[in-house]
């Protein structure tokens, strides 16, 4: 029933049965562009107003409960508030690179859509350097960022952008090296490759503490890298007002918003995929029979669920710490997740050269 | 002449010194400032150079309106001077008035006064304590701080009437008498308070950001706290001993038994465990006078028209940002010929700029937030 894949299927058949297979090749593109940013904009209203309701749980309040049944249409209202305001450019302002700014964030997060399988044998791009291309690409979110800041002309944007290009740049790396254990014990950096070597059990609870070690890096460099509190720094709101995106207001604004909790679906995906096996359902080893039952749990739902799994522990995180200071940030960074993660990525290769995962 | 353009009309050119300083104004809008303070500070990168704070923002000439007003009348407008600490800010004046009049307040009134200060000091603190932790970035502490200064909030308003600015100390003693629930509440707030004040250190005092943070942050010496004039927690943090309550004791608090906070640290964490345990502290206040207040009358028999006798009178009292002078100087009159307040937030910002010079910007809003900064408090 839940199988996209087969839906897929049909479709690419009766489009090429419909017209040539060149422009059913091309109207195949233009509805999974169409899907793409229609999922962007659901995965917006979810999130936000996910993350409403994940603070008022946190902070014993009821959050949104007005519009719609339990408030569950905030969101919507929120849209169509920041759509209808004016979106101002300030005086001073480098025009081009200010309205450009927004959108570069948002290919950038659109983007990293590509790679990534929803769910058996759905995949918009199953590209065999997956992990490279995820890699390649996120870093590219710190250009938006920056141009957000130097073109505002606004001092606050201007040091939210500093903060932030310094905080990419450095998180990167650990967060590259993370994801490196599980391509060292897969031997691949395919995504589908990932995936499927993780049929009989996660990378989480094959690779031993390395990976768990791994896992927490990655957990800790994504929350940097998508800006998102303890490390939300670029647009710390006590200390730069609102950081980067100061002088941006509504749908420009709103794209940069959008952008973020983008930002955090997809590396909570790319982290279920990675640690988590992605669609793949929970598999124990030689258990055949927990493993058929379990394969009756539509491969989306494995995945929607580990991935809003680890949506809500980076919630959890923003609602719960204080903020760090920028030198304590880098610090954290350099001198202890770069070199722990270079350490442990050793032992991750060990344990694959050795073949003592299971 | 702090208007920006002026200062970029000034700006040093290339080799002099200065050279690609950033000049912010943070205010006179700006949400770690609590109000309409507003810092120039100069910054090098992220490290800050300088911070000359501008005041007058919210400057609403009190002292000149006090004169204007009676004695029964001018007490009420110092409410709205720090107005977390309302009833502290007219104990002051309400004891300096009976001071010219020699007036003996009762036992009960001086009870209740006591029991209504230190539930504003705990109420004061809470807040505090919920926004330095939101200027630090975290934000759920704020609401768990209001769900106990809420259940102050009510107590306050069942028997003053107000929630804020509440009104209700006269010269003599207090305006009305307890509203008959006070007692029950009051054990209600103390029961609920010792149940979740764990929850304080665990979400806040405990966690290694918020102490890496704090600890070393925005240090300040006691030889720099005197000279400053600094006062409260901010002088017990660097090992000052300056509570009013003890040094120089004003109505019954030479009777209760309650320890000055002391801690030696000078840096900002020192500043933040004071307050915590102050607010330990008021609560021993309370639990030793709630089931004791005396029977009698409330309030004590003034004249009419009050007069004070021609001289100068001051008292001073520890409100929950330190010490709050009065100063009156009487000609004779129904109204006061000269009155001043020496108000604690005023020095304590003056020491922002020795405390967090070379720092970063989160250090300014961090050593700030333990400032415990009231601006119409800096203002008058």
């Amino acid at each position: 029933m839940w199988s996209f894949s087969e839906i897929a299927k049909n479709i690419d058949l009766w489009l090429n049965g419909l017209v040539g297979s060149t422009w059913a090749l091309v109207l195949e593109m233009v509805i999974a562009g169409v899907a793409v940013i229609g999922l962007f904009a659901a995965l917006g209203l979810v999130l936000v107003i996910m993350e409403r309701k994940v603070a008022a749980w946190i902070q014993i309040r009821l959050g949104p409960n007005r519009v719609g049944p339990k408030g569950m249409f905030q969101s919507m209202a929120d849209t169509v508030k920041l759509l209808v305001k004016e979106g101002m450019t300030p005086d001073g302002a480098d025009r081009l690179l200010f309205n450009v700014a927004p959108f570069i964030a948002m290919i950038v997060a659109m983007l990293l859509m590509a790679p990534i399988a929803f769910a058996k044998d759905f995949q918009l791009w199953d590209m065999n350097i997956g992990v490279l291309y995820i890699t390649a690409v996120s870093s590219l979110s710190v250009i938006g960022i920056l141009m957000a800041g130097w073109a505002s002309n606004n001092k606050y944007s201007l040091l939210g952008a500093m903060r932030s290009g310094a905080q990419i740049v450095s998180y990167e790396l650990s967060g590259g090296l993370a994801i490196l254990a599980v391509v060292v014990l897969t031997g691949s950096i395919s995504l589908t490759d990932i995936i499927k070597a993780q049929e009989n059990g996660w990378w989480i609870f094959k690779g031993h503490i390395p990976v768990i070690v791994a896992f927490i890096i990655y957990i800790i460099a994504v929350t940097a890298e998508t800006n998102r509190a303890p490390f939300d720094l670029a647009e710390a709101e006590s200390e730069l007002t609102a950081g980067f995106h100061t002088e941006y207001s509504g749908m420009k604004f709103a794209l940069f918003f959008l952008a973020e909790y983008i930002n955090v679906f997809i590396v909570c995906a790319i982290g279920a995929t990675l640690f988590f096996g992605g669609w793949m359902p929970l598999h124990i080893g030689n258990w055949h029979a927990f493993n058929h039952i379990m394969d009756y749990i539509p491969s989306s739902v494995w995945f929607f669920g580990k991935t809003f799994f680890l949506i809500f522990l980076i919630m959890w995180f923003r609602w719960t710490f204080p903020r760090l200071r920028i030198d304590q940030l880098l610090n954290l960074e350099w001198k202890y997740l770069l070199p722990i993660s270079m350490i442990n990525l050793l032992l991750v290769t060990l344990i694959a050269i050795l073949g003592w995962h299971f | 002449m702090y208007r920006e353009t002026e200062i970029i009309k000034d700006a040093p050119q290339f080799g002099e010194p200065g050279f690609g300083d950033l000049v912010i104004n943070v205010g006179p809008q700006h949400p770690a400032t609590h109000g309409v303070l507003h810092l120039i500070i100069t910054l090098n990168g992220e490290t800050i150079k300088d911070i000359k704070p501008n005041l007058g923002y919210i400057h609403r000439s009190i002292e000149k309106m006090c004169e204007s007003l009676t004695y029964r009348q001018f007490i009420y407008v110092t409410s709205r001077m720090d107005y977390l600490s309302a009833h502290i800010n007219n104990h002051a004046c309400a004891l300096v008035v009976e001071k010219g009049l020699q007036v003996e307040v009762p036992e009960r009134a001086q009870v209740i006064r006591v029991l209504f200060d230190e539930l504003t000091r705990i109420a004061s603190h809470e807040l505090w304590w919920g926004a330095m932790a939101m200027d630090l970035g975290a934000f759920t502490p704020f609401f768990h701080s209001f769900r106990e200064r809420e259940t102050i909030n009510v107590i306050m308003e069942e028997t003053c009437g107000a929630r804020l600015t509440m009104n209700y100390y006269v010269p003599g003693g207090v305006m009305w008498d307890l509203h008959p629930d006070f007692q029950k509440r009051v054990k209600e707030f103390l029961a609920l308070y010792k149940k979740k004040i764990h929850e304080y250190d665990e979400l806040v005092t405990g966690n290694i950001i918020f102490q890496n943070r704090m600890k070393g942050i925005g240090y300040i010496s006691a030889e720099d706290v005197i000279s400053y004039g600094c006062t409260g927690p901010v002088a017990r943090g660097s090992g000052v001993h300056s509570d009013v309550r003890k040094v120089s004791p004003y109505s019954i608090y030479n009777k209760l038994d309650f320890d000055e906070v002391l801690e030696t640290g000078g840096d900002s964490f020192a500043r933040y465990v004071v307050r915590i345990k102050e607010m330990h502290q008021s609560i021993k206040i309370i639990e030793q006078l709630i089931d004791n207040i005396p029977e009698g009358d409330f309030q004590a028999k003034t004249k009419a028209v009050l007069k004070l006798p021609k001289g100068e009178y001051y008292q001073s009292v520890e409100t929950a940002r330190g010490e709050l002078g009065v100063y009156i100087v009487s000609e004779g009159g129904t109204t006061p010929y000269r009155i001043k307040f020496r108000s604690p937030g005023f020095s304590n910002l003056s020491a922002l700029n020795h405390m967090i010079k070379g720092g970063k910007i989160g250090d300014l809003i961090a050593a700030m937030g333990t400032l415990d900064l009231v601006i119409p408090d800096i203002d008058r």
